[in-house]
């Protein structure tokens, strides 16, 4: 079954929720080894995305996601700005004039999107930023889309490796970003940027549980 | 957490409110998009010049926008960089037709959103050039890290470079006197305490009551060491030491030496600083030509104090006696 439009906007609702509710949180990863706002800027931008879903309810996939990343990158500031609107940007260019999405077109957007953030940020796997989260993530898709896994089965792999990823950041020295100013000192703690990563695929599939 | 502020979320709006009440002879405030803008913009012929970064560092930058500094500045959330949107206007805003220079800090945010602004300016015709200030020598600069972090020459760039432009130099020529100022510019600095950003509501950083940071950044990010705290003397010698052996700065240099206080230091205590300061200079044969002393560029409420030394040439020191005048830095007017 495929992902509807109206999903993809419950997956953006799910996701202003989570963002909320785990601004602290993610704030509080950011104390440690960054400067404390990563959690209240991703609010603050998804907030204003929250400002503009009615405007975004009738149109296709790739406008909804294009909107998304402008919104982001006027609001949230940071890094965080650059690399969450280059994400949405670079998922919806792929998603131009879609209604619906296969498998095979989240994996191809996911791609295009974490390919857009390698190409701002300038960082590889094990430099302890959000590439930890979603480059596993974009090859567990594309493997699922070559096993002709369902698309709730091909999420939650995808959440997975986004997950283990994430956890990889804890013992890695940050080269990227304002913790690798710490050098060895930044090891021990989870990078934010891979954490709100992983929430982003982890709410997609949780929302998109049900499709088989 | 205690501020003296109304709401986390009005903290930066409010405070533009403030500044551009109280300095409408200097410059104007624009909201949505957030930027403070010469009252005088865009001044004909002459090269534009915009930074920004995040707020809770004033008087920079917005402080620094006026007659012969910058143009424009674009305040972000505390300790955010600003958006590419932000900057895009106020690009515009001071295109006076010889081109714009973007003065950026060397933070991975801050360079991404200038470069996204200095694409979208170029593509509406704008010739726009940026240059990055990392003189922060207590970062490792190496191609394992983000690089040295842009902190107090910041200040001085611009008030040269800003002198240099009011000049008539060129776009080229005021970009190239920038490159050439970090590259003879070098600072280090070191915290006392930590600092609360709105939001957070509590420190970024525990620092116990005996102990202090050497080689703090300007965001309450931790520094490099931590010890026992010890006298202003010692302190001194341990930011002026690797300044010195960094660039490095030799017998015979004319250098400008500023000490700047992190927002919680009174200046009884930056004094102390500096006098110590210029004997270790003097000691190693430098000649103190022009100084600074004062919270310029600041980290909240965070104690604690940072010295930059620049290498001065009679350019530079005509650029940085000529007349300026912006809420934060004003002479000669």
């Amino acid at each position: 079954m495929a992902i509807t439009r109206d999903e993809v906007l419950s997956w953006l609702q799910a996701y202003i929720q989570v963002i909320s509710e785990n601004m602290e949180y993610l704030t509080e990863l950011d104390s440690a080894i960054g400067d404390a706002d990563h959690g209240a800027n991703m609010n603050r931008g998804f907030q204003a995305v929250l400002a503009k879903m009615p405007s975004m309810e009738d149109k296709d996939v790739g406008t909804i996601l294009k909107t998304v990343g402008m919104t982001l990158l006027s609001t949230v500031g940071g890094a965080g700005g650059p690399l969450y609107g280059t994400f949405f940007i670079q998922a919806g260019t792929k998603l131009a004039g879609k209604m619906e999405l296969t498998l095979a077109d989240w994996a191809a957007a996911v791609e295009a999107a974490t390919n857009g953030v390698i190409n701002r940020g300038k960082a590889s796997v094990g430099d302890k930023t959000m590439i930890d989260a979603l480059t596993p993530a974009v090859e567990v898709l594309n493997e699922a889309v070559r096993q002709d896994l369902s698309v709730s089965e091909g999420l939650k792999k995808s959440a997975e490796a986004a997950e283990n990823g994430m956890k990889s950041t804890i013992p890695l020295v940050a080269r990227k970003g304002r913790a690798s100013y710490l050098g060895e000192r930044s090891a021990g703690h989870q990078d934010p940027g891979a954490t709100s990563s992983f929430l982003l695929l982890d709410t997609a599939a949780k929302v998109w549980a049900n499709n088989l | 957490m205690k501020k003296l502020i109304n709401k986390p979320d009005e903290v930066v709006k409010e405070e533009l409110q403030g500044v551009e009440l109280a300095h409408a002879d200097i410059v104007k405030v624009h909201y949505d998009p957030n930027y403070v803008v010469r009252v005088d913009a865009p001044v004909k012929g002459k090269v534009g010049l915009l930074s920004g970064g995040g707020s809770g560092h004033e008087p920079m930058h917005g402080g620094f926008v006026g007659m012969g500094m910058l143009d424009a500045a674009c305040p972000g959330a505390v300790f955010t960089s600003p958006t590419p949107d932000q900057m895009l206007e106020a690009t515009k805003a001071i295109d006076g037709g010889a081109g714009v220079l973007h003065i950026v800090k060397n933070y991975t945010g801050d360079i991404m959103n200038f470069e996204m602004a200095a694409d979208l300016a170029k593509a509406e015709g704008i010739e726009v050039e940026a240059v990055v200030v990392d003189d922060d020598v207590a970062v490792k600069d190496s191609l394992y890290t983000a690089g040295r972090r842009g902190v107090g020459l910041t200040v001085l760039m611009e008030k040269l470079v800003g002198a240099a432009a009011e000049e008539g130099r060129s776009l080229k020529e005021v970009a190239d006197l920038a490159r050439k100022i970090n590259g003879q510019g070098r600072s280090m600095g070191m915290a006392l305490t930590s600092c609360t950003v709105p939001h957070a509501g509590k420190p970024t950083f525990d620092l116990p009551e005996d102990e202090m940071e050497i080689g703090i950044g300007i965001h309450g990010e931790p520094g490099r060491t931590r010890m026992k705290i010890k006298p202003a003397d010692e302190v001194t010698e341990m930011l002026m030491t690797p300044i010195i052996e960094d660039l490095p700065f030799k017998s015979g240099d004319q250098v400008l030496l500023f000490v700047n206080g992190m927002g919680g230091t009174p200046l009884i205590e930056l004094y102390i600083v500096y006098r110590k300061a210029v004997e270790i200079a003097e000691k190693h044969g430098l000649k103190v030509v022009r100084k600074l002393i004062g919270p310029y560029i600041t980290s909240l409420e965070m104690a604690g104090a940072s010295i930059t030394m620049l290498k001065m040439d009679d350019d530079l020191i005509k650029l940085w006696d000529a007349p300026v005048k912006t809420a934060g830095m004003r002479w000669g007017v």
